[in-house]
């Protein structure tokens, strides 16, 4: 058996192909496997986790999207909602499955559909286990957020401890907290590394730094200067514990997650570590929110180029890269905003389209390219080139760096104002000269996920007397917040404080 | 080095538990989309399960969002064909030019959420809280009957119960643990023995080992005695005990009036009804039967077809379906094993004496014996519903007091069956509070 895999194997250089007909087997798997990998590694230099394919059912692809697509979950109604509402599509054939799910873990596990023929587990393996992958373990915001080796292990404490405080404090308390929790996970992330937390010898050194520094410029003439009259003293007084308050709650605080886990009043032990689990979980898919775009362009482009290698080094049929670049295109499709179709821009065309132009730039440079990106223009080793890329930037940054000209033309992207009151939307921008940039910005502008999502904060917070809880809404460009979901979402942070929620809103 | 798993043969199943808690949550709207799915199916479909639509007021899960309705907002479309900058545009109707914009407003504008409920579950809503009344107490007093289940083996038993088997084994066990020497090994003694003695002429070893053989023939002999083959500690019987076991058969009698005065309509209706009971029954029991009775003027057992379909005229003495059935109830079907379920249906007509003597074969024949009796009158689809009902209506309504396994509803559309057939099948409590 061995033997025989290792002289099939050995026929490769020789231009042999990896497979013929539709059918796949675990075997032919592998030698394929083992073929992308030569490319990925050699010629892409891509940097990659250690990979487990797993072959699932269509049922079980159900199963994985239900749960957020990660292999294990803890147990809450909402993905069973999901599961029977992504069921009933599916069986009335209104939505086709994904092809694969990739998890962002150590060993990095790609589901692929047993339905796919061997020419579409290539595409999935080629996308999924190298370009996701490698997306993945290289891209700096994935590095700095979550933790790939532990997630797998997290996610199982999870879900055996909120199975344990359901048997403890019943199914229904259980399913209160992470409602509540689950309406706040789009405010449960922190955006910005925090301070290193001080020790508590740091803490003392620092205290008594403040002490002396006071004891150095106090004065005590200043006391006698006319105008200071003791009736000012009330609410400066006032005015000081507040800040002190504020001091000792850390606010004001953007998590409110993390905020009320740490200071709600009312909440058991049990419901913090609940909010804690929704809020990890929440700050462990964050890092895929703010780089959909590039990590789906990352994949594709990984993909087509391997698929296309594969080819040119005759390892795969002609049939077969017709079957695998049809469904290319499929998925890198962007429709215009006119087409029925149309929801937004396309992650993969565009993402594709992005890394495509890189290449393009760094090979065949045209005198704009050479304007627009001098430090990449006519580079030699365009590898290397989106290595960087890819490890560097997030969406919003992406675009912002390397959207071309000839993109937004070949797009024929236009920007557009829209004021609330007006009739009318206003076009800011085309695809012209005057219009590049501005495009480009705005464009970037709505791949910023902060930027696009209610900016709340806790702003104070009283502990002693009636407890009222202030959160501050920033309008950004006057934006308020919508009233579908508000006051429901206000209720379930009222449960979670257990006393008077107030929202005070400020012009950004 | 890649790992290649076939995660195939996992179990299924996996988000079994969520899907509990997700129905668990939306219990009651998904009661509600299933009644009014009964209303509007045809009856024969109704258990098929299938898709249901709930609100999804429920089940939505909060979040805040930025609303549309307020500032001010860029963005950036693809397939610009005709403006340039500077160009204004009239918005949408809704949603602005984004595409894909939400309704906003009280949350009520959204789409019902929609899933497919399997046949277990649409049946386990359907008849959530659907008992038969008095069941739980009837079924202490008689619907259980005692079977008698093995229950391994036991050292004491009468004969007809004598395990074979087992008692062999242990015989053999204990035969082995004392070396009782086999009749091989005193049948080979006993032939060499024969041997010697009938060779003429024998030397004085030969002697020897004679007197020897003999002996030890005789010592095994003895050991066979004294270690039985059969030994009356190796007997085993099998053992049976009692369990109660609740009588698994029910049989459900189908009456109807088929004279002139039933119209298709009228016998729609109380098809509807019995197929619903059927169903129920269904669920109940490993096995129904189902005998259909039809009367004019006389009764007669007959096939569904017929007892649906076929065209009778005659008069209307309801007694004589009465009696068919308790002929048939007395052929067929021993109390001791069967539960009996009556379903009687019938636009109220007969005459006074007939119906008193259906009164009377009720009270003293049927109801004692019957787990349920339920009579509906199919009433005019324009009668009040507070109308007194007819003949039959007036004469049994004495019963509803004297009998608890009685129960009686009028029907006069297609969308009364259900709620009529959980009236008469609801819990105590809820019966207790119906009219």
């Amino acid at each position: 058996m061995t033997a025989s895999l290792e002289a099939t194997h050995a026929l490769h250089p020789g231009g042999r192909l990896l497979f013929d007909g539709a059918e796949w087997d675990f075997q032919t798997v592998r030698r394929v496997y083992d073929a992308i990998e030569t490319i990925a590694r050699d010629e892409l230099g891509l940097d990659l986790f250690p990979n487990q394919i797993e072959i699932i059912s269509a049922e079980q692809m159900l199963d994985a999207y239900s749960s957020v697509g990660m292999p294990l979950m803890y147990a809450h109604w909402s993905y069973g909602k999901r599961f029977a509402r992504d069921e009933a599509l599916y069986r009335k054939g209104y939505t086709a499955l994904a092809y694969e799910i990739v998890i962002n873990s150590n060993p990095c596990i790609s589901y692929c559909m047993e339905e796919n023929t061997m020419a579409m587990q290539t595409l999935v393996i080629a996308h999924a286990a190298f370009g996701h992958n490698h997306f993945f373990k290289s891209n700096y915001l994935f590095q700095q957020w979550t933790d790939p080796t532990g997630i797998l292990d997290y996610l199982d404490f999870a879900k055996r401890y909120v199975a344990s405080c359901e048997e403890r404090y019943g199914v229904e308390a259980v399913e209160r907290t992470i409602d509540a929790a689950h309406a706040l996970m789009g405010q449960g992330v922190f955006r910005y590394p925090r301070a290193r937390k001080l020790s508590l010898a740091e803490y003392e050194r620092v205290r008594r730094e403040r002490l002396e520094r006071e004891a150095h410029e106090y004065r005590d003439l200043w006391r006698t200067v006319p105008g200071a009259k003791p009736a000012e003293e009330a609410p400066g007084a006032l005015d000081e514990d507040a800040r002190e308050r504020k001091r000792n709650l850390r606010l004001p605080e953007e998590n409110l997650l993390y905020f009320l886990e740490k200071n709600s009043p009312k909440l058991r032990v049990w419901q913090r570590e609940l909010l804690r689990i929704v809020r990890n979980v929440a700050q462990y898919f964050y890092p895929q929110r703010q780089t959909k775009l590039m990590n789906e362009g990352c994949a594709t482009f990984v993909h087509y180029t391997i698929v296309n290698r594969l080819y040119d080094k005759g390892l795969i049929s002609e049939g077969a890269l017709l079957e695998i670049l049809m469904s290319h295109a499929n998925v890198v499709a962007q429709f215009d905003y006119t087409d029925p179709r149309f929801s937004g821009f396309n992650p993969y065309a565009l993402g594709f389209a992005m890394m495509q132009d890189i290449r393009r730039i760094c090979e065949t440079p045209t005198d704009e390219d050479r304007a627009w990106f001098p430090d990449i223009a006519g580079r030699s080793d365009w590898p290397a080139v989106l290595r960087d890329v890819w490890a560097n930037y997030r969406d919003e940054s992406f675009v912002r760096q390397f959207l071309s000209p000839r993109l937004i033309r070949q797009f024929r992207m236009f920007a557009l104002a829209d004021k609330a009151n007006d009739s009318k939307v206003r076009v800011q921008a085309i695809h012209d000269a005057e219009g590049y940039r501005r495009v480009r910005s705005t464009l970037a502008d709505s791949y910023d996920v902060a930027a696009n999502e209610p900016d709340l904060q806790v702003v104070d917070g009283d502990l002693i007397g009636d407890r009222p809880l202030v959160l501050r809404l920033t309008r950004r460009n006057g934006v308020g917040l919508a009233d579908i979901g508000k006051d429901a979402t206000l209720r379930h942070i009222r449960w979670l404080w257990g006393y008077e929620v107030r929202v005070e809103e400020a012009a950004g | 080095m890649a790992q290649f798993v076939d995660r195939r043969l996992n179990p299924r199943d996996k988000s079994l538990g969520n899907r509990q808690r997700f129905l668990r949550r939306v219990r009651s709207e998904v009661k509600r989309a299933v009644d009014k799915a009964v209303a509007e199916r045809s009856i024969a479909d109704v258990a098929k399960g299938g898709s249901v639509s709930i609100p999804s007021d429920g089940i939505d899960e909060p979040q805040f969002h930025l609303s549309r309705e307020s500032g001010e907002r860029e963005f950036v479309l693809p397939g610009n064909k005709e403006f340039v900058a500077g160009d204004t545009i009239d918005k949408p109707k809704k949603g602005g030019g984004g595409g894909g914009g939400r309704e906003a407003g009280s949350g009520r504008g959204e789409d019902p959420f929609s899933f497919a409920l399997t046949e277990a579950e649409f049946l386990d809503i359907l008849f959530e809280d659907l008992e038969l009344p008095d069941l739980v107490k009837t079924s202490l007093r008689d619907a259980k009957a005692k079977e008698y289940r093995r229950a391994g083996f036991s050292s004491d038993g009468t004969t007809p119960n004598l395990a074979v088997l087992r008692t062999m084994r242990v015989s053999m066990g204990r035969r082995l643990a004392l070396r009782r020497p086999t009749a091989g090994e005193v049948q080979k003694l006993e032939e060499e023995l024969e041997a010697l003695r009938a060779q003429p002429g024998s030397d004085v070893a030969e002697r020897q080992r004679i007197v020897h053989l003999v002996r030890e023939i005789e010592r095994l002999k003895r050991r066979q005695r004294a270690i039985p083959f059969i030994d009356p500690i190796d007997v085993r019987y099998s053992r049976f005990s009692p369990v109660l076991v609740p009588r698994a058969k029910a049989v459900m009698f189908c009456l109807m009036d088929v004279s002139a005065s039933m119209g298709e309509r009228e016998k729609e209706l109380a098809k509807r009804f019995f197929i619903l009971l059927h169903l129920f029954l269904k669920r109940k029991y490993e096995r129904v039967d189902i005998v259909f009775i039809r009367h004019t003027d006389e009764a007669a057992e007959v096939d569904e077809q017929e007892f649906f379909y076929g065209r009778e005229t005659g008069g209307t003495v309801v007694s004589t379906a009465l009696k068919e059935m308790l002929t048939i109830r007395e052929a067929r079907y021993p109390v001791a094993d069967w539960n009996v379920y009556c379903a009687q249906a019938s636009d109220g007509d007969n005459s006074g004496s007939d119906s008193r003597e259906c009164v009377a074969l009720l009270m003293q024949a049927i109801l004692p014996l019957a787990q349920y009796y339920a009579y509906i009158e199919i009433a005019d689809e324009d009668s009040p519903r507070d109308f007194g009902g007819k003949e039959l209506w007036r004469a049994y309504a004495g019963l509803k007091e004297a009998a608890p396994n009685f129960a009686m509803a009028r029907v006069a559309g297609r969308s009364d069956i259900y709620p009529v057939f959980r009236k008469l099948f609801s819990k105590p409590a809820a019966k207790g509070a119906a009219p």
